[in-house]
Formats: structure tokens, sequence, C-alpha cells
């Protein structure tokens, strides 16, 4: 097989920028700030590079290096991409810069820690969304945990170090399941084959073949791990408290990158490594995926925190990326993987806009807020637009992916009832009712509070230039999606060929 | 009579006899040298490395010394591949604490007992090793007394603290009980099989039909003496004291040097008496006279859950680094439930990693008690900003005990539960990681107070001179590189687990 470095680089050139990181002195914060947003950028050009030379006609993993790595596990330092791995790759390395512009300046201290910090977050995100090693792709799961636990904790609100216990414990107890999933079907590869493996392709062709209670089990423990990471109704509570404790720039990215990670999982491993636990449980998750839908909208619609708004709004936005998934058909998960997508842009934003205002006056609430549409015109034009990508509105970007995941769960075999398109729908009526009761009790109408007039301030340039390509993004994924469909077209087609080929007499 | 199996034997013992020769020496100079007594750090610091290097030319020889007068196939010490890497862990663990007690201030107070101080860890040392190799009840009774009795001196060695001083009584309590307890069951289990040699145990026990009740009450007593040393439930309770109160350089050992020839003397004496053959998959096949799985497998989960869950509740940070090492005391347990060769091996990756990391983490406590005066959390409040390096590390340290990658305390637990999934035991390592995430929780809440409190104004910046820090990443090399490239450790364990007798 040929080998391309590409993806190595790619990991290496923030894993190498965090270590260089180390030697810069703590007084130099502007120096660490560039230097993190030079690494960052050099990142995102390179993952361009692995974007316009990437053939999309081509079905199965490119890029792909592999070096055996520890010989007596038969484990492999193996990465590689196919076209949904490329767009996330994409996603990952374009937020995080964002995020490193936007804490310019509401991070002032331990400056280089956090720029360490994210620098190794986005490695791990990087190793996870190539990783075609279990092994591997577990180490970079779980390496991620400590630095998104400092984020929060170090940099996070008042509630932060709760937040960020009850992050890493729940993520970590979800993580260690999927490890004896993971060590069981290297031992279970062994038995069959005759050689430890912990290889993705290998294992995709003896996955399939596990007794069916066995699978389940496995099926479970993996699917509980990528739950809590999505996070899926009911495994969602650690999510607002991380959220809302996260500096804006920790909320972006777990909201942008981090919960993707579930949802690439389910679609990675679970799927192809067990199809006929997926199909046989695909109406069950969906049902939770359905109420998370309504749940999280229903919740959002109460608070009184903008932050906690946004954060259970996410909780109703992967509820629709999961049912993409398990309804099983090309357009559902082709939606998907375009909502993951978007929900990294659109939520992504709303934390950004929220926290930009935070940062002025230091309240989220709601109430605190009135009529400062008049204020901030271009904040409010901005909160405009990120609303409506967030609802759904022709045009920008929500649309195509819950129009297309509704679609295809409508046409869905393994679901095979209307039901869970009618719920489904319903979320994207509460959206806009509680995103755009929000924006009526926070821009218009009189100033309620003589308070702001001091307080705020119209955004500013380096605002500007971090959410200008964003919706650049939320209005081109709207109106041309093509140029993102077709990257996943060809990785959606056979991650389906691969499941259906072996739970084709299950349907009937 | 003829002493030339004598000197045979004596090519089998030479770490032995330089451990001893060590003690003879250092007790001469510590009285020759009464007023200045500097140099005798350093003459214990040879003698370990020479012991040491008759350790690792024990490597690759087999055959057993002291040959048994009633069968003379089998002796007293068996000599193997086995012994020979847990001696090395000794060894290794030997020139730590000497590393250790050079930097303590609670060592360094009292330069006018050095020479005490050396000759008992020499004490410890031989005991140890003898320990380790014994095959014969009498030998094993002998050398954990010796052991024992070394380290309850060293336990109260700094005796005019009052917690030194209870810790080194209630050593002493538990240590009497339950070695006399073993001593009972060694008196039943040689009046079943008219022997006291492990072998012809074994052999007896595979041809005569015994009464399996008096058979078990034996083995549940000697397993009270073991259980002690490796501080497994439910004879744990001596361990939080006596690790708090004794000096830092002095729980250290006891957690690493100590647990693993008690370790190393569980595992000889099941493999060795109850084990008939091991068959080409490496699974070893169990006599079938007692329950050796059901005791293992309770005693495991009930060590680690009441080692973690206690630790929870620790403020003083050593009092929760001894509940930590109770908690790991039931891992590495894990590797010997499985009875197979693949545990075998687990169980020696274990203990290579675990004797870096937590001896790390007890030096870097130690060098902070120094300054501060103090192992309680909160006065770790900040200190991963004011001192740094100090502050990494024992995340590094704390991250490794927790068995998160990149560090090797994944690598070590990784294979335990290979081993675990190997022997089809989905339920215990269920169970285990659970505990696991437990575990998360005390280890993080050290790195909440150094990274995520501020500091207060009682944080002071610790100073560290050249050694200090010198040792801390002698210890952090390991446990980066074998986190990711582990090959080494896993080859060595591999070549490591061959025990006399198969």
């Amino acid at each position: 097989m040929e080998q391309s470095a590409l993806l190595t680089y790619l990991i290496l050139i923030p894993f190498a920028g965090s270590i260089i990181l180390f030697a810069f002195k703590e007084k130099h914060a502007q120096l660490i700030r560039w230097f993190g947003l030079f690494v960052s950028g050099l990142a995102f050009i390179l993952s361009l590079v692995i974007y316009f030379s990437f053939d999309a006609a081509k079905p199965g993993f490119q890029f792909t290096h592999k070096v055996l790595w520890i010989d007596s596990l038969n484990v492999s330092y193996h990465v590689g991409a196919d076209g949904i791995s490329v767009l996330l790759i994409l996603l990952t390395t374009f937020i995080t810069p964002l995020t490193l512009l936007s804490s310019w300046k509401s991070i002032q201290k331990k400056v280089k820690m956090f720029t360490i910090m994210m620098l190794f977050l986005e490695v791990g995100m990087l190793g996870v969304f190539m990783s075609l090693d279990i092994f591997l792709f577990y180490i970079f799961w779980e390496v991620m945990l400590i630095p998104m636990y400092f984020i929060i904790g170090i940099w996070g609100g008042e509630q932060r170090i709760y937040a960020s216990v009850k992050f890493f414990i729940y993520t970590m107890f979800g993580s260690l399941l999927m490890l004896v999933a993971i060590i069981w079907l290297a031992v279970y590869a062994s038995e069959v084959t005759g050689s430890f493996t912990t290889d993705l392709l290998e294992l995709y062709k003896i996955g399939p073949t596990i007794a069916r209670d066995t699978q389940n089990w496995m099926f479970l423990a993996f699917l509980l791990s990528f739950a809590i990471k999505v996070p899926l109704f009911p495994l969602h509570t650690w999510l607002p408290d991380a959220h809302v404790q996260a500096p804006t720039a920790g909320s972006v990215i777990l909201a942008g990158v981090l919960l993707k990670m579930g949802t690439y999982g389910m679609l990675r491993f679970n799927l192809p490594l067990f199809p006929q636990s997926a199909m046989q449980y695909a109406p069950f998750i969906s049902v939770l995926a359905v109420i998370g839908i309504i749940y999280g909208a229903l919740v959002a619609m109460v608070q009184t925190d903008m932050k906690k708004l946004v954060a259970y709004s996410s909780v109703s936005h992967l509820g629709f990326v999961v049912l993409g998934i398990f309804a099983l058909t090309e357009e559902s998960i082709q939606g998907a993987v375009i909502q993951m997508v978007n929900h990294g842009l659109s939520t992504g934003a709303l934390f950004l806009l929220v926290g930009i205002v935070y940062e002025r006056t230091h309240r989220r609430e709601i109430s605190y807020y009135g009529g400062i549409a008049k204020l901030v015109p271009v904040y409010a034009t901005a909160m405009m637009i990120a609303s409506l990508s967030s609802i759904g509105l022709p045009g920008l970007n929500g649309f195509i992916g819950e129009f297309l995941i509704l679609l295809g769960s409508f046409k869905s075999q393994s679901l095979d009832s209307w039901w869970f398109v009618i719920f489904g729908a319903t979320g994207v009526i509460f959206a806009a009712v509680y995103l755009l009761w929000m924006y009526e009790r926070v821009f218009f109408g009189k100033v309620t509070n003589p308070k702001l007039e001091s307080e705020l301030t119209d955004l500013n340039k380096r605002e500007l230039l971090v959410l200008i390509p964003i919706f650049v993004l939320i209005v081109w994924i709207g109106i041309y999606p093509s140029t993102f469909l077709n990257l996943t077209e060809v990785s959606t087609q056979s991650i389906l060929q691969h499941v259906s080929s072996f739970t084709i007499n299950l349907l009937n | 009579m003829d002493l030339s199996f004598i000197t045979e034997s004596l090519y089998f013992v030479k770490p032995e006899i330089a451990a001893s020769a060590s003690i003879i020496l250092l007790v001469l100079l510590d009285l020759i040298f009464h007023k200045n007594k500097t140099i005798i750090p350093y003459v214990a610091l040879a003698g370990i490395i020479i012991t040491g290097i008759f350790v690792v030319d024990q490597f690759n020889i087999s055959g057993f010394a002291f040959l048994s007068t009633d069968n003379p196939k089998y002796g007293m010490i068996a000599v193997d591949n086995f012994g020979a890497f847990f001696k090395l862990i000794i060894i290794i663990s030997s020139i730590f604490v000497v590393a250790f007690s050079a930097y303590s201030d609670e060592i360094n107070k009292i330069t006018d007992r050095l020479g005490e101080y050396y000759a008992l860890i020499f004490g410890m040392i031989l005991g140890m090793l003898v320990l380790i190799s014994a095959s014969d009840l009498i030998l094993i009774y002998l050398s954990m007394e010796l052991l024992s009795l070394s380290s309850y001196v060293l336990a109260g060695f700094t005796k005019l603290r009052d917690r030194s001083s209870e810790a080194s009584l209630k050593y002493l309590l538990y240590g009497a009980t339950s070695t006399g307890m073993m001593l009972f069951g060694i008196s039943i289990l040689y009046g079943l099989t008219g022997s006291t040699n492990l072998y012809i145990i074994s052999a007896a026990l595979q041809t005569q039909s015994l009464n399996l009740l008096t058979l078990a009450f034996s083995i549940i007593l000697i397993f009270a003496g073991i259980g002690y040393k490796i501080s497994s439930a439910p004879f744990h309770f001596w361990t939080p004291d006596v690790y708090e109160g004794a000096p830092i350089s002095i729980t250290a050992y006891l957690s690493v040097a100590s647990k693993a020839a008690g370790f190393a003397l569980l595992i000889r004496f099941i493999k060795t008496t109850f084990v008939t053959f091991v068959d080409d998959n490496g699974n070893w096949q169990l006599l079938q006279v007692f329950d050796w799985e059901s005791l293992l497998i309770i005693i495991s989960l009930l060590t680690m859950t009441l080692g973690n869950f206690t630790a929870l509740w620790q403020r003083n940070l050593k009092r929760m680094l001894a509940y930590s090492s109770i908690a790991h005391a039931g891992y590495l347990m894990l590797g010997l439930l499985v009875f197979s060769n693949q545990g075998l091996i687990a169980i020696l990756i274990y203990f290579t990693i675990y004797l870096f990391m937590n001896l790390g983490a007890f030096f870097i406590v130690m060098v902070i008690a120094n300054k501060t005066g103090s192992e309680d959390i909160d006065d770790y409040d900040g200190l991963g900003f004011k001192s740094s390096f100090l502050g990494v590390s024992l995340a590094i340290f704390l991250v490794s005990l927790t068995g998160l990658p990149p560090t090797a305390g994944f690598i070590g637990k990784l294979y335990l539960f290979i081993a675990l999934v190997d022997a089809k035991m989905l339920t215990v390592a269920i169970i285990a990681l659970l505990n696991t995430v437990v575990s998360l929780y005390y280890y993080i809440r050290v790195l909440k107070h150094m990274f995520l409190t501020s500091p207060t104004e009682k944080t002071e910046k610790i100073p560290l001179n050249f050694g200090q820090i010198a040792v801390i990443i002698i210890m952090l090399i390991p446990i980066l590189l074998f986190g990711v490239y582990f090959s080494p450790v896993v080859d060595l364990a591999k070549s490591y687990i061959t025990i006399l007798g198969f």
C-alpha cells in the first residue's frame, strides 16, 4: 500500500508547536498567542492541501501511513482518511485557530499553558479522526481528556472544578468500557485468525462474524462510550455543566469538535464493526435520539442563562445527528455528517457570540439584557445569522443537514416508521421557538438596563475576523452543499454497503 | 560430613552473601566512624550495586541451593529467572531508597544513627532476596521474619515523632499476629504432608488423599501471612497508619520492594505447590485441592475496592498513596488469578512500571514535605504554578497511577486486562475498570489542588537541587517512554517468567 506521511505531519505540527511553547517565557504572552495562531494556521493550511489532493471518487482510505509499533501486540501506527475524516479534520483545523483568536483578550492568565493545552487538544482530536488502528484511536481518545480537564478547570467559570471533574469522570467511565471491548475484539481476532490484531481494516472483516449476543455486548460497550461523548439522552448531564463553566474557547472546541468524536465513533466503529447489532439497536437508539431532540429543545426553552440555552440546544442538535446515523440510509448519513459540521459552525458561532457579550458585561442571564439591537447593530446581525443557521432556515447550512436527515429517516428500512420523522421535525420547530424567543428578549424593544449603554460595545475587528469565516461557510453550505456532500458520498456508500452486506437478511 | 554441597550452593546465593557482608561492613563502619558518617550512604550504595551485579549475574541461571536431605532433587532455595527479575526490582528500588534517604530531611536529622539505618535496610534487602527464591516453608518463615523485624524498626526510626512510634508498634502487632498465623498454617501443612519443601509438598498433594478441609485451613492461615506483606484486604489495616507514620523513604520502600517480595512469594508458593503443569497456551493447570481462583478473585476485588474507596476521603497525601498502593495490590492480583503465563507477564510488566510511578510520586511528596513540613492536600494549592517542574512531574506520576495513556501505567493495566479477557473473566475486568474510575477521582483531586486552585499565601516555591531533579527525571523517563514504546518491558517480562519446576 502506498504510504503518505501527510496526515502524520498534520499531527506533528500542533504537537511540535506545543512542545516548542514550553520554551517560551510566560511574560511574552503576546508572542505566545501569535505563535499558537501561527501553528494552528499552519495545520489548517496543511489540511487544505490534504483536502485538495483527496480524491473523493475513490472508496477506501487515502493518505494511509502504517508503521509497526508494538510487535508483541501487533499494534501499528496506522492513520488514513476517507471523506468523512477529511471533512472532520478540516473542521478541527478550521475551528482551532479561530478559538485561539477568540480568546486573545478573554484569556489573560497562564496564556502559555492555555495555548499548549489547546494545541495538545488539537493533536488528540486530529488523531481520533484519522486513526485506523483501534488501539491508537483509544490513546488519542484518552489523551484529550487531560487538556480538556485543564481548560475547563483553570480558565472556567465559578463552578469550573465541579464541571471539569464531572466531565473527566463521565468520559473516563465510558471509555474504559470501550477499552474492555477493544481488548475483547483483539483477543477474539487472535482466536479467529491466529494473530492478535487491532487494525481497524482487519477488524472490519472479523467484527461481523462475532456471535450475535456477544456482538451486542461489544456494540453496547462502544456505544456507551460514544453516547456519553455525543451526548445522547440520558447521558447528557455532564454537558451543560461543562459548557457553561468552560471558557468560550473551550465551549467552542467542545461543541465544535469534541462532541463530533462521539458521532464519528458511531459511524467508524459501531456501524461497520457490529452491523447486525447496529441494525438491531437502531430503533432503540433512534428513540433516544428523538427524545434527546425534543428534551434538549424543551429544556433550552426554559433556560435563563444564554450559554446554558446554547448548551441544551447542542443536545437537541446532536440528537439529529444520531438519528441520521442509525437511520442507515445514504441521505441520512450524509446529512448526519454535514450536520456534524453545521453544528460545529453554528453552535460554535453562538458560543462565540455569547462569550463576546460576556467578556464585556460578565453577565449571561437573558433578563440582564434587553433591546440591545440598538446599541450593537452588527452584533445583533451576527447573532441573527447564527441563530437562523442553528434553527435550520433554508438557505443556511442547518437546513441542509436536518432536511437530509429527516428525508433519510423517512425512507429508512431500519427504523421503518414515520414517527421518528414526525417527532424529529418538531425539534426544528422548538429550535425556532427557543432561539427566536431568546433573540426577542435580548435584542428587541427598549433598552431595559441602563448599565448596558456604557458596558456594551459593538464587535471589533478581531471578533469580526473570527466570525466572518464561520458565516461564509454557513452560507456556503446552505447554498451549495455539494462541495461537502461530494466529499462524503463515496465514503458513506461504502460504509452502508458494508453494513447492508451483513444485514440484508435481517431486514426481511 | 561432605561440605561440597554447601560450597556448590554458595554459587547460587552470591547476592545474598553480598547483602550479608554489607550488613556486617555497615555495622563495623558505624563503630569506626562514629563522628562523621557521611561515608555510610556511599558504602550502602556500593553494597547494593555489588549485590545487584550478582543478581544480574544470575539471569538465565537456574538450579537449587541447599538441597533437601529427604529428596536431593530439590533444595531450599530455587534460583530462576522469575526470582532474578523480582530481585532486580528489589535492587532498583533499594538504589532509589538510598537516593530518597540522601534527600530526606527526616533521615538527615539523625545522622548519628545512619549506620543502623542502612544496616537495617540491608536486613530488609537480605530478607527479601531470600524470600523471593525460598522454596521451603521454614526458610520462607525465617526470611519473612528478617524482613519484618527490620521494617518494624525502620518504620519507627524517627522515634521522637509520635506517629512514627505508633506506626512501628502497629506494624509490629499486626505483623506478629499474621506471621504467627502463618507459622500455624505451616505447621499444619507439614503435619499433612510430612515436608516443608514446596516441591515435595506438591508431590504429596498430587499422590496422597488428604483432608481437604484441614488443607484449606492451613492454606488460608499461610495466606494471611502473605496477604499481610502485600497489604491485601482484609489484612491491610496496618498499611495506612504505618505508611503515614514511617519516614517517607521507608514508606516508599515498603510500598514497592516489600510488596514485590510478598508477591514473588505468593506466586512461587502457588505455582510450585499447586500447579501441576502448564499447557501450550500458557495456562496453568491447578490441583483440585483448593479453590485458589475464588479466593483470589474475592480478595483481589475486595482489596482494590476497599483501597480505592477509602482513598477517596484522605486528605493526607501519604495516606492517600498508602490506600492507592493497597488498590494496586488488588490490580496486581488480577494477573495471578487468571493462572496463566500471560497473567504472570502482566504482573512483571506492572511491577516494573509500578516501581517507577509509585516511587516517583512518593519522592515528590517527600521533597515537598521537606520544605512545607506537611503532606496535607491543602498545602498543594497552586503548587503546579509555583513549582511547575514538581507539579507537572507529580501530575504525570499520578496520571500513570490512574492508568491513562500515554503513560506507562496504562500499559501495565492494559496487559492485566488482556490477561483477564483472555481468560474470559469479563466481569472481573469490568469491576476492576470501574475501580479505575473511582481511583481517577482521588488522583485528579491532587491535580485539582495543584493546578486548578489558586496559590494561597502559604504556598511557597520549593527549591530543587540538581540531584533531586536528576532523580525525578530518571523516574519520569520510563513512565513516558514505556507509555508509547513498551516493547522492551514486554520482551523483558516474557523472558523472565520461568519458575523452577516445570
